[in-house]
C-alpha cells in the first residue's frame, strides 16, 4: 500500500489551545498564507509521526459550529467539508478539547464526529484542568465518542507522541476494511445535552475551588481600576518601545555604517559606489534599524494576545467603542494597528457586521503604525529636548505617546462621523469569549516574534529596497553639470518643485515634498530619502558623518517639523495599505475613499500645525 | 426579570429568550456559546462607565461578554436563594 504525504487538520472552538498544540507539533517548521480567493490565514506546517513519516498539519479557525458566523468559520467548515478551493480535504481530522470546559467544547465536537471521518481528540491543557480541581478520565470519554482521546499539554509537551501516534493509526483505519461511517445527525439541544453527560461521565472528581482568573478578573474587569490599568499597560508599552530597543538600535546603526565604509574602502570611487553606500545601505539600513522597536511592540501585542488579556482589554474598550459606534471587537485590529495596518485590516475578519468592518478598515491606517516610528523618532530626536517630564517619564517619550493619542483621537472622530453618515446602520453588537488567563510559553512567544520580525525584514530586504535604489537613480538622474546642485538637476527634483508649491502654505520644504514621493511606498522610507536628499545636497564625504538629526535642524524650523509629525499622524503613505484595503472590501471604491479623506486630513493638520506654531513664533 | 436586571455577582437560569429581538447572527453565536432555556447563568461583571456596559456571564465554564441589548432579550428566574457572592 503506498503511503504518499497525508493531510491533518486542528479543529475546535476558539480557545481550545490549538494554537499552542500546532507549535509544539511542527515546532518552526510553519508556513502562513491565505486560503485563495479569502483572507483567512492558512497556518500549516510539518509533523513527524513517530514512525518518521511526515504529516501535513493544517490550523484551522477556531468556530463553534457549521453554522458559520464569520468567514474565518466558513474556511474551517469547507476545509473539513473538502469544499475549499485549493485545499485537498484532510484525511484526518483532530478535535481539540479544551479539558476544562469540555461542557461546551464537545457541542462542536460531536457535530464534527458526525460526518465520520478518520477522527483523533486531543484533550489539551489538561494541566490547567486539574489547577481548577478537575480530575478527568480520558478513557471513559474515549468509550462515549467512539475515537481515540489523547491527553495533551501542548506547552509542556505531554502526550505529542501519542496523539502523532493516533493520527497515523487513524489514518491507517481509514484505509482498512473497516473505515469509520457517516453517524445519524443530531440536533443542537441534543448535542448540548449529550455533551453535558459525557462532560458529567468523564469528570472523576470536581473539587469547587475558585478559579484562578475570576480573582484577576476582579481587578482587571474593576469598573474604574481596569480602565486604569489598561492605560498605565499602553503607556509603559510605549515607552518601553523607545527605551528597550534604543541600544540595539545603536549596535545595527554602528554596523550599517561600519559597512559603508568597508565599502568604501575597498571599492574605488565611482557612482556605483554611491549607489552601495548611500542608496542600497544607507536606504535598507535606515528602516532595518527600527527592526528592535517593532519587535518592542509585537511583543507586548503577542503577551497580551496568549495571556488571555487582549480579550479583557476589548471587554473594556467596548462601551468606549459602542460611544463611536463600533464594538470592543474593532480593538483588537485596531490594537494590532499600532504594529501594522495591514494585518489590523485582516484582522476585522472577526468582525461579523459588515459596516462595523468597513468603518474599522478605513479608520485602521489612523493608528500610529511601526513604520512611523522611524518618521517619528529621527524628527522627535532632533528637535524635542531629551529631559525629564517626571522620574522616568521623559519629553520625548511623551510627545510620542501624544502623536498616538492624536491618531486615536482621530480615528474615534472619524469613526463617528462614518457611522452617521458612509456606513449608517444598526448599532453594532459585542459578543465574545473571554478566555481563561494564562502563562504564555516562551517559545510561542518567540515563534510569533519570529514569524512577524521576518515579515518585516522581508519588506525591508525587498520593496524598500527596490524604493531605495530607485530613489538614489531618481536622485543622481540626469547629472548635473560641475558646481551644480545634483538634487535640482534631478528627475525627483523636478517631481518635488512641482509638489513643493502645493505644501508650501503647510511649512513643508521642498526636500519633504520629495522624502513623501518614495514614501508612498513604505511610510518608514521617508527616513531613509531624507537621509539620501540631504547626503546628496552637501554631497562630501566630511557631511556624512553628522547624524541626519542635526543636518535636519539645520534645515528645518520647529514648526515644520510639526507640521511634519502631524502630516504623519494622517497621511495615507503606504501603498501595501491601499492594496490590502482593496483585497478586504472587494473593489477600488473604498480604498479611494480611504487615500482621498486621509490625505485631506492631514494636509489640513499639517497646515494648522504650522500655522499655529508660527503664531507662537516657533517658525 | 431579564438578565441585564440581575444584581452583579448573582445566578440565574435562563427561562426564556425572546430571539427574534436579535440579530440573527448574533442569535446564533449565543446559542453556539450555550445561551439557551435552561441553562445556568451568573452575572459576573458589567462594563465601565456609566452604562454599565457590556456584560460578563460566566455561563458553564466560560465566561462570555455580551451587550445589554442581548441581555434585555433573556428572561430569568432566580431561585428563591440564589445569592451567591
Amino acid at each position: 500500500m503506498s503511503r504518499g504525504p497525508f493531510t491533518a487538520a486542528l479543529v475546535g472552538n476558539p480557545n481550545a489551545g490549538k494554537s499552542a498544540l500546532f507549535n509544539a507539533l511542527t515546532g518552526a517548521r510553519q508556513k502562513i498564507a491565505n486560503y485563495p480567493g479569502v483572507t483567512v490565514e492558512r497556518k500549516a506546517g510539518r509533523l513527524l509521526l513517530p514512525s518518521g513519516e511526515p504529516v501535513e498539519l493544517i490550523d484551522l479557525p477556531g468556530s463553534y459550529g457549521f453554522n458559520t458566523t464569520s468567514p474565518d468559520e466558513e474556511v474551517t467548515r469547507r476545509v473539513i467539508m473538502g469544499e475549499q478551493a485549493g485545499q485537498a480535504q484532510p484525511d484526518v481530522l483532530v478535535i481539540v478539547l479544551d479539558a476544562s470546559n469540555l461542557e461546551q467544547h464537545l457541542v462542536f465536537a460531536q457535530e464534527v464526529l458526525e460526518l465520520g471521518r478518520p477522527t483523533v481528540v486531543a484533550l489539551n491543557m489538561v494541566d490547567l484542568a486539574s489547577r481548577d480541581g478537575l480530575v478527568l478520565d480520558a478513557a471513559a470519554l474515549q468509550s462515549e465518542l467512539g475515537v481515540p482521546v489523547i491527553e495533551t499539554v501542548a506547552v509542556r509537551r505531554r502526550g505529542l507522541d501519542a496523539l502523532g501516534a493516533a493520527i497515523g493509526a487513524a489514518r491507517d483505519v481509514a484505509a482498512g476494511p473497516t473505515p469509520p461511517a457517516p453517524r445519524p445527525h443530531v440536533t443542537l439541544p441534543e448535542r448540548r445535552l449529550l455533551a453535558r453527560q459525557m462532560a458529567q461521565g468523564a469528570t472523576l472528581s470536581e473539587t469547587a475551588r475558585h478559579r484562578v482568573h475570576a480573582r484577576i478578573d476582579k481587578l482587571l474587569l474593576h469598573p474604574w481600576l481596569g480602565p486604569v490599568i489598561l492605560a498605565a499597560l499602553l503607556f509603559v508599552v510605549f515607552q518601553a518601545v523607545f527605551s528597550w530597543a534604543a541600544p540595539v538600535q545603536d549596535l545595527l546603526e554602528g554596523g550599517a555604517n561600519a559597512l559603508s565604509d568597508g565599502v568604501r574602502a575597498v571599492l574605488p570611487a565611482s557612482l556605483l559606489r554611491d549607489l552601495l553606500t548611500d542608496g542600497v545601505i544607507a536606504g535598507v539600513g535606515a528602516v532595518v534599524v527600527f527592526l528592535p522597536q517593532i519587535l518592542v511592540l509585537f511583543f507586548f501585542i503577542l503577551l497580551m494576545e496568549a495571556t488571555g488579556y487582549m480579550a479583557r482589554a476589548a471587554f473594556l474598550m467596548d462601551r468606549m467603542m459602542a460611544g463611536v459606534g463600533l464594538s470592543g471587537r474593532s480593538f483588537i485590529p485596531l490594537l494590532s494597528s499600532f504594529a501594522c495596518a495591514i494585518p489590523g485590516i485582516m484582522a476585522t475578519r472577526s468582525i461579523t457586521d459588515p459596516k462595523d468592518r468597513l468603518t474599522t478598515i478605513l479608520i485602521a491606517p489612523l493608528m500610529t503604525c511601526s513604520a512611523r516610528l522611524p518618521v517619528y523618532t529621527v524628527i522627535i530626536a532632533a528637535f524635542i529636548p531629551n529631559s525629564r517630564v517626571l522620574p522616568g517619564v521623559g519629553l520625548q517619550g511623551l510627545v510620542l505617546f501624544g502623536l498616538y493619542v492624536v491618531g486615536v483621537i482621530g480615528a474615534m472622530a472619524v469613526a463617528l462621523i462614518l457611522r452617521r453618515s458612509i456606513t449608517k446602520g444598526a448599532a453594532s453588537g459585542f459578543i465574545m469569549e473571554l478566555p481563561k488567563y494564562q502563562l504564555p510559553t516562551v517559545k510561542d512567544l518567540a515563534l510569533g516574534l519570529w514569524q512577524r520580525g521576518w515579515v518585516f525584514l522581508r519588506r525591508a530586504g525587498t520593496m524598500i529596497l527596490t524604493v531605495a535604489v530607485v530613489l538614489w537613480l531618481l536622485l543622481n538622474f540626469p547629472r548635473a553639470e560641475e558646481g551644480r546642485s545634483q538634487v535640482d538637476a534631478s528627475v525627483a527634483g523636478h517631481i518635488a518643485n512641482g509638489l513643493a508649491v502645493m505644501m508650501k502654505p503647510i511649512g513643508f520644504n521642498r526636500d519633504i515634498a520629495l522624502a513623501l514621493i518614495p514614501s508612498m511606498a513604505a511610510r518608514e522610507v521617508a527616513v531613509s530619502s531624507l537621509a539620501t536628499s540631504y547626503a546628496v545636497d552637501t554631497g562630501d564625504e566630511a557631511a556624512e558623518g553628522q547624524m541626519l538629526g542635526d543636518r535636519l535642524k539645520q534645515h528645518w524650523s520647529l514648526a515644520t517639523a510639526l507640521a511634519f509629525l502631524a502630516w504623519f499622524v494622517f497621511a495615507p503613505q503606504c501603498m501595501s495599505t491601499i492594496a490590502v484595503t482593496r483585497r478586504e472590501t472587494n473593489g477600488w471604491k473604498w480604498p479611494a475613499f480611504m487615500l482621498s479623506y486621509l490625505f485631506a486630513l492631514a494636509y489640513v493638520f499639517a497646515g494648522v500645525t504650522y500655522w499655529t506654531a508660527v503664531a507662537f513664533g516657533l517658525g | 426579570m431579564t438578565l441585564d436586571e440581575l444584581p452583579q455577582g448573582h445566578m440565574a437560569r435562563l427561562a426564556a429568550i425572546d430571539w427574534s429581538a436579535l440579530v440573527p447572527e448574533e442569535a446564533e453565536r449565543l446559542r453556539a456559546l450555550g445561551f439557551d432555556t435552561g441553562a445556568e447563568v451568573r452575572l459576573a461583571y458589567r462594563g465601565v462607565l456609566f452604562g454599565r456596559d457590556p456584560l460578563a456571564i460566566e455561563i458553564g465554564r466560560m465566561t462570555v461578554a455580551l451587550r445589554r441589548v442581548h441581555a434585555r432579550a433573556m428572561h430569568v428566574e432566580q431561585p428563591a436563594e440564589s445569592a451567591t457572592a
